[in-house]
């Protein structure tokens, strides 16, 4: 490089400068939304409707979220979504855990088959079989029940839970379980005293995905569950904005109730799944 | 006694593996069984309500595959998955590459700011984006009339198909750059530094030791994240169905909306069924190469 070196200087520090800079434009434009979300669900009507945007709320209301919560069958709706949320994610944990465990730790005929019959199921088209589904559920009956939804969103994440433990059992070192099977332990007992602890940060990390999905559907609960307190947040959410005639305020306020437990779980577990892989990294 | 005890033992994988099995039959299975089923039969109100199982043979798939609308939507349905996919997967890439440039604070913040985005639920995104995008006091319109677009203070986006599909693009890619980057920087972490060393003693520059270190390091990971998200934009239905329903004038219909509004809102089950079927042909075709390949691996592994 033969350039003078007050150009060579220059170039050097613009390369230093542009990613920094660069960043600072990237992370502004990925966060604005979820930030003109809050932001809106906190100003009083007569800052969301200016000519000019207000930025920054100053002078703050709860009004919005006043409305959001008192709207018709909001606590039911919270339920719901909670009651098949956490059902559906218990559920495919522990079906997802017994075969997890055979899966990694047995040897027998059709293993290969299985693990690869589940990687083909975690990819499952949900969204075009919601037509057949709709006809079995009304067939057995059951439109507008909390049941085939639980159900559904449990073999939604049914896959993706028992291939990713079945990760976790195998990093678990055998020797750990036969020694406690030497102390007197049957199977099941060093099962339950020796393999559960360690593997809870896998459990935690993979329900993560399970909360996610199951308390995000909507194509599902949109052709099932026409019932208004038979119904889940997404759809509430959905229908938010042409219900409240444009209320934008009361909209945003619904939508952060709805996204807070979901971004809260994000950043809280997402730290913990990290911790609980490099743990189990040390360990195996 | 010793051969009870093992047959037991034998049975035992089998025996843990039952539960999540019935479960895939009963509630994967079953279903798609039965959407091929429909899609032999004529289901319409009528037969609906009286429970009637009218057998119609293949009607179905010839109406469907005749009519000019299933082309129109197909074509449509490759080429927004297409465009959503080359822009993820490139701006996806860039981003991921200036992470791993990024001094320490920087690239947490980046990461912070990608992590908000990737989390938010895409019902929450698709009101939030709506009202980004709003005719009336939305933020794009003040913006872009401030910049001199004067035509957009008053701009209707959900009015037409492109500006629609344009939304709900941007809302796409937002939330799918950050699995892209945040999985792509922790793949360059992973690259042997004595590997940049070695390209630089044989007089490798930058870009060249870009090209010959890092780009085949990292492409089992760019095909495995481009099959993915393939799939995932393809049957992109939630974002699609609650920006606009489809429209305007069933204009921005992808393949599982255009499903869902010919069998569930026109009240035509068999045909909905059929449409159904033919979209998750349409989808192993796309994805059939990679997915032979992954299934290979993954049997080769085991």
């Amino acid at each position: 490089m033969s350039r003078p070196r007050s150009a060579a200087s220059k170039a050097s520090a613009l390369r230093r400068v542009w990613p920094n800079a660069l960043a600072v434009v990237l992370f502004a434009g990925f966060v604005f939304p979820v930030y003109w979300m809050f932001a809106t669900a906190f100003k009083p009507t007569g800052d969301i409707v200016a000519e000019d945007p207000v930025w920054f709320p100053v002078d703050f209301t709860f009004e919005h979220f006043r409305t959001a919560v008192t709207a018709d069958n909001f606590w039911t709706l919270v339920r719901n979504s909670v009651t098949v949320t956490v059902l559906a994610v218990l559920f495919s944990l522990v079906i997802g855990l017994l075969a997890a465990f055979a899966l990694a730790r047995m040897r027998f005929r059709g293993r290969r088959g299985f693990i690869v019959a589940f990687m083909l199921a975690q990819m499952a088209p949900w969204e075009v079989m919601v037509i057949a589904i709709y006809l079995i559920v009304r067939d057995a009956d059951m439109l507008n029940s909390l049941i085939p939804l639980t159900v559904f969103y449990m073999m939604m994440v049914l896959p993706f839970t028992l291939l990713t433990l079945r990760g976790f059992v195998g990093a678990i070192p055998k020797d750990l379980e036969e020694s406690a099977m030497v102390d007197g332990c049957s199977r099941p007992q060093a099962f339950v005293k020796v393999i559960l602890p360690l593997l809870a940060p896998g459990l935690m990390s993979t329900s993560l995905f399970g909360f996610i999905t199951a308390w995000n559907e909507f194509p599902m609960v949109l052709i099932l569950n026409k019932q208004a307190e038979a119904q889940t947040l997404p759809l509430w959410i959905s229908k938010f904005q042409t219900v409240f005639g444009d209320d934008w305020g009361a909209t945003m306020a619904a939508s952060s109730l709805f996204a807070v437990p979901i971004l809260l779980l994000f950043l809280f577990l997402q730290r913990k799944a990290v911790s609980g892989l490099t743990a189990g990294a040390v360990k195996g | 006694m010793t051969a009870p005890r093992a047959r037991t033992t034998a049975l035992a994988p089998y025996l843990l593996l039952l539960p999540a099995l019935a479960a895939t039959l009963l509630l994967l299975g079953w279903p798609l069984v039965k959407n091929a089923l429909l899609s032999f039969q004529n289901l319409n109100m009528r037969q609906l309500i009286l429970h009637l199982t009218e057998w119609n043979g293949v009607a179905n798939y010839t109406e469907v595959l005749g009519s000019s609308d299933f082309w129109r939507v197909t074509g449509r349905s490759i080429l927004f998955t297409g465009a959503n996919v080359v822009l993820i997967m490139v701006l996806g890439t860039l981003v991921g590459l200036l992470l791993a440039r990024l001094g320490k604070r920087m690239r947490l913040t980046l990461l912070i700011g990608l992590v908000l985005a990737w989390a938010m639920p895409p019902i929450a995104a698709v009101t939030v984006y709506k009202w980004l995008f709003a005719q009336r006091y939305g933020v794009v319109n003040w913006v872009l009339d401030r910049l001199g677009f004067h035509s957009m203070a008053d701009h209707n986006w959900l009015a037409t198909q492109f500006s629609t599909f344009a939304v709900v693009t941007l809302l796409i890619v937002w939330q799918s750059i950050p699995f892209v980057a945040i999985n792509l920087y922790a793949a360059t972490t992973t690259i042997p530094k004595e590997l940049y060393e070695a390209a630089a003693l044989d007089g490798a520059g930058a870009w060249q030791s870009f090209t010959s270190v890092t780009v085949p390091f990292l492409r089992p990971f760019l095909y495995a994240t481009t099959f993915l998200e393939v799939i995932w934009v393809f049957k992109a239905f939630t974002q699609v169905f609650a920006i606009n329903e489809g429209g305007p004038d069933r204009l921005t219909e992808i393949l599982p909306v255009y499903a869902y509004i010919e069998g569930f809102g026109n009240q035509h089950f068999g045909m909905g069924s059929a449409i159904a079927l033919l979209t998750i042909v349409i989808l192993l075709a796309l994805t059939a190469y990679y997915l032979r390949i992954v299934l290979k691996q993954e049997e080769d592994e085991l």
